[in-house]
């Protein structure tokens, strides 16, 4: 089954019809059988693996993302609360300030009244004592006035000018004493009618 | 070391072309023939034994079908041909695995013949190989879009076309079976002949001839014999590794879109 012619002289570029029979059927069938049985065996445990060991490292790579997104919440919420409680000290030790100072103030104003109440009583009682006095002083005034001059006013007209003139001359220098220099002297009668004659 | 023997024994009948003509076993079954069958049988046994129990963690024999496989697919095919590089990985492979079961069988002891140092497989191959490229261009291309990227290289002057097309039609149609075939049996048949040349000749030195001398010095030629095996082992796994990845290159050209 040799193409060569014969044995008188072999050449070695001429082909052996039963080697390329048998060779090109052997290989075509063991492409053939090889493509159906083995070779998809091999891709499928590539893809597999490919798939197994990227599925893997994804997987990491999403827990480590998690693991950072959670981390930077927490930094904010840290930073945010840190901020909220800065915020609530300051917060306190403007009311602080504030209460302080309306404490303050009130109590000022307080105290001013006080102050102020405490100077009108002065007044009041200032006043009333005078009063009183005044009319206490008529009474003496009468009494030492019988006693001195003796006799009884007749009338109850006349005694009445009496007092009301000699409450005048009073008067007259309680304000002298009151207004200073101001008032002229000399007025002994007639000028300023304060107080009513009782 | 024909010229060494001058004892009155018979000279010694360097090997030559016919130690390549094997007599037939029966019939037209040739050792070639058997070599063949053989070595397919080997190949699709070692694999499926790989594939046996296909498990994402491999066994040995999975990871070495694997290596085999992933080589194949990953630094020949992906490289030569790109994108689409899945689709030919199952014919590249078998043919790697071909090529190199039959070029190892010129070492393997007992049966010492690399199945290519006949020139017919190589040649079947290699139409094989040019039918595959030539349809893939075709049909990716369309037939002179095909015609187009395989002899018409563009941005070159038409008086260096006149040239060149012819060139490249020659070289990308026409002679790479050629080559590819060639180049693979060529270095078979060379392989085997020095093989046989050395051992032969240490046969001779040891056994036939009369002077002591060559008898002492035998020992080299079985020396030299062991050094070229060794050779022959690199350069078998070598021509395999060639064959496939220029059929890679062929096809990776042909479906390539720009030259």
């Amino acid at each position: 089954m040799e193409l060569h012619v014969a044995a008188e002289e072999l050449n070695p570029l001429v082909p052996h019809l039963s080697e390329i029979i048998v060779g090109t059927i052997a290989f075509v069938l063991l492409l053939w059988l090889l493509s159906r049985s083995v070779f998809p065996q091999f891709e499928r445990v590539y893809a597999e693996r490919t798939d197994r060991i990227e599925g893997g490292l994804k997987r990491a790579e999403e827990a480590q993302e998690q693991a950072i997104a959670l981390k930077r919440q927490y930094e904010e919420q840290l930073a945010g609360l840190r901020a909220e409680a800065a915020r609530i000290r300051d917060d306190a030790r403007a009311e602080g300030n504030r209460i302080r100072a309306e404490l303050r103030e009130q109590a000022e104003q307080e105290a001013g009244r006080i102050r102020q109440r405490g100077e009108e009583q002065l007044a009041a009682q200032r006043e009333q004592t005078v009063r009183s006095l005044r009319s206490e002083i008529g009474g003496l005034s009468v009494q030492l006035a019988e006693r001195i001059v003796g006799t009884s006013l007749a009338d109850d007209a006349r005694r009445r000018e009496t007092v009301d003139r000699f409450l005048a001359d009073l008067d007259g220098i309680a304000d002298e004493r009151d207004d200073g220099h101001v008032a002229a002297r000399g007025t002994s009668a007639t000028g300023a009618p304060s107080g009513g004659a009782s | 070391m024909t010229t060494l023997a001058t004892a009155p024994a018979p000279g010694f009948d360097a090997p030559g072309v016919d130690a390549f003509d094997l007599p037939p076993i029966f019939g037209p079954v040739t050792k070639p023939v058997v070599l063949l069958v053989l070595s397919a049988v080997i190949i699709y046994v070692l694999f499926r034994l790989a594939v046996r129990r296909p498990q994402l963690v491999p066994s040995k024999g999975q990871f070495m079908g694997e290596a085999f496989h992933g080589m194949v697919r990953n630094t020949i095919a992906r490289d030569m041909i790109g994108p689409e590089f899945l689709r030919f990985v199952p014919f590249l492979t078998a043919l790697f695995a071909f090529v190199l079961v039959n070029n190892l069988f010129g070492i393997i002891p007992l049966i010492q013949f690399p199945t290519f140092a006949h020139p017919g497989v190589p040649y079947a191959l290699a139409v094989i190989v040019w039918l595959v490229y030539n349809t893939v261009g075709i049909r990716h291309h369309g037939f002179f879009g095909y015609l187009r990227v395989s002899t018409w290289p563009p941005d070159v002057p038409w008086w260096v076309r006149i040239i060149l097309t012819p060139i490249e039609f020659l070289s990308n149609i026409l002679l790479r079976p050629v080559t590819l075939s060639l180049r693979l049996f060529g270095n078979m048949f060379a392989g085997h002949l020095l093989l046989v040349l050395f051992v032969l000749g240490g046969d001779y030195m040891l056994f036939v001839a009369d002077s002591i001398t060559l008898k002492l010095l035998s020992p080299f030629a079985f020396g030299m014999a062991i050094v070229f095996t060794f050779f022959e082992a690199f350069v078998q796994v070598v021509q395999a590794y060639i064959f496939v990845m220029l059929t890679a290159s062929y096809i990776g050209s042909a479906i390539a879109d720009d030259h």
